[in-house]
């Protein structure tokens, strides 16, 4: 019995080093897309694994067991009913639990009454991207599900960012000075409703359009959090694997900066309504309007189309009918390909898993580096719901506020499509001159009921 | 104060390794994979379960975490295993 109790923790910390690697393993092939799959299914065998041998000999087995059970419902109903155009925010959601579990984890172990500077500074610092994470991906959610609708200007969002601040500077305090005094359970609390709120105050200042790597940073911050709960409770495996998840999504987030080319900072901190007014310049030109059957000809005339889509499209949900156009205009033997912009749409890959759900098959999907080059050559380039990544004062206009992102050069084909349903401009607040271009034609309109016009002009 | 050493020492090497593994990802699996690394963040469900459960409030601390964990975990590997399937090539 006694050589018992002392092998359970030795062969639980030999498990933790099996699934450690099963994890390493499972996100190197999830990098991939002929592994991917594989990858994902690894490293759900680690977590099993992990859980599995967790559970020997844990304190209350029932109620532990029935929260998982409780969570592994909820969890799959959600996952199996969630719409493809909702994914962005029910990752979101998710990330939110995992922040959620980790601030409570710090809870119940400063209620243990941390011992050395050490373990206190942890216990903060774990509780504060816990809860930041938490709330934070709770506004990303609301934002992206179109439920929260706070200007990113207005007083309420000022007040929640001094809050975080607020929390940021309480933090610091708590982690120098409490070791040295008598931990109180009402500084405690102070800090816990500090760092909720100032979750908040962290991404509502945060515009639609830079949602992509708001929310890749806030995965990054739930993986760093589970290491850090990790280092807590000595537990080998949560470092690892909390460390992977925190690197990846700081990688996402890095992709999606250099996307926009903005630095992290600036899309955090300042956005871009500092730089607004100054590119509002008058001589735009004529804008040329087309319809649905003058635009039918020219398509079936074209020998190669390039479809760029962007948030429009996730929002009209045409990407059934964009995939139909297709494969009409290939019937016919033209050229098609898909030009996605990392940042399209509101989280990293959104535009791909759009098109995915829509069948179509991820060799046409071609990235701006891609396209680029042999733009030229492109008959149509057909815009469906993008704007900024293809708005060419990215690579005119030096007093732009967009000047130098990387964009999706369409103004360089032979003639352009723009679908849109009126002339607002995009996220960024800055005009778009690629409307204005003598080749470009502009389809007013809802985008699906536009591409369904075309694909039955097709089939006549 | 050595173990902290010790963990620190696996917490750099595993942030370095991971940006080693993933720094090349096309753009076409962006979402497959956070969403699959937010899924491995569900880790804390491990360190849900072995929390003390002194007294209530501890008891519903950790019962908390373990739902949520949980959440996290099996929400995040079905949609991640979802999505991937949608992925192919003609």
């Amino acid at each position: 019995m006694d050589i018992l109790s002392i092998n359970i923790p030795t062969i639980q910390n030999i498990t933790y080093i099996i699934a450690s690697v099963l994890f390493i393993t499972g996100i190197k092939m999830l990098g991939k897309e002929s592994t991917a799959v594989k990858g994902n299914f690894l490293s759900a065998l680690a977590m099993f694994i992990a859980v599995a041998i967790t559970c020997i000999g844990i304190v209350n087995p029932l109620l532990l067991f029935s929260g998982i059970i409780i969570g592994a419902i909820v969890g799959s109903i959600i996952a199996l009913k969630v719409k493809m155009t909702s994914i962005p925010e029910m990752v979101a959601l998710f990330n939110g639990f995992g922040g959620l579990a980790t601030f409570l984890i710090a809870w119940s172990e400063f209620n243990n009454n941390p011992e050395s500077f050490f373990q206190s500074a942890l216990v903060m610092i774990t509780l504060a991207i816990g809860g930041i994470t938490f709330t934070g991906s709770l506004v990303a959610y609301g934002k992206l599900s179109e439920k929260l609708k706070i200007a990113k200007t207005s007083f309420i969002t000022k007040i929640f960012t001094t809050i975080f601040y607020i929390a940021l500077a309480f933090l610091c305090y708590s982690i120098f000075v409490t070791p040295f005094i008598v931990q109180s359970f009402e500084f405690f609390t102070i800090l816990i409703i500090l760092v909720l709120l100032g979750g908040i105050g962290f991404v509502l200042p945060i515009g639609g359009g830079d949602m992509p790597v708001v929310i890749s940073l806030l995965n990054s911050f739930s993986g760093i959090a589970a290491a850090f709960a990790g280092l807590l409770l000595f537990n080998n495996v949560l470092i690892v694997a909390g460390s992977l998840v925190g690197a990846s999504g700081l990688i996402l987030t890095v992709i999606m900066a250099k996307a926009m080319n903005r630095s992290i900072g600036n899309i955090l901190f300042v956005g871009y309504a500092s730089s607004g007014t100054s590119a509002t310049s008058e001589e735009q030109g004529e804008i040329n309007p087309i319809s649905v059957s003058d635009a039918y000809l020219i398509l079936e005339n074209a020998s190669s189309v390039l479809i760029v889509p962007g948030y429009g499209m996730a929002v009209a949900q045409a990407q059934h009918t964009v995939r139909e156009l297709g494969e009409l205009l290939e019937e016919n033997g033209t050229e098609v390909k898909y030009g996605i912009h990392p940042v399209a749409g509101r989280m990293p890959g959104h535009m791909n898993v759009l098109l995915a759900e829509a069948n179509v098959s991820y060799d046409v999907l071609a990235e701006p580096d891609d396209v680029n080059p042999t733009m030229d050559v492109v008959d149509v380039a057909v815009v469906i719901g993008a704007n900024d990544v293809v708005n060419p004062s990215a690579t005119e206009e030096p007093g732009s506020p967009i000047y130098g992102m990387p964009i999706i050069e369409v103004h360089n084909a032979k003639t352009v499509f723009v679908l849109k349903r009126s002339m607002s401009s995009g996220f960024a607040g800055v005009q778009n001159p690629l409307f204005f271009k003598s080749n470009t034609r502009m389809l007013f309109g809802d985008a699906k009921e536009s591409i369904s016009g075309l694909v039955s002009e097709f089939k006549d | 104060m050595e173990t902290y050493m010790l963990l620190g020492f696996v917490l750099i090497l595993s942030i370095y390794l991971g940006l080693e593994l993933i720094s090349k990802v096309p753009s076409t699996l962006h979402t497959p994979l956070m969403s699959g690394a937010n899924a491995i963040s569900g880790i804390a469900l491990v360190g849900a379960l072995v929390l003390s459960q002194d007294g209530d409030l501890q008891t519903t601390l950790a019962f908390l975490a373990v739902v949520f964990a949980s959440i996290n975990v099996f929400g995040g590997y079905l949609v991640t295993n979802r999505m991937l399937k949608m992925f192919k090539k003609k």
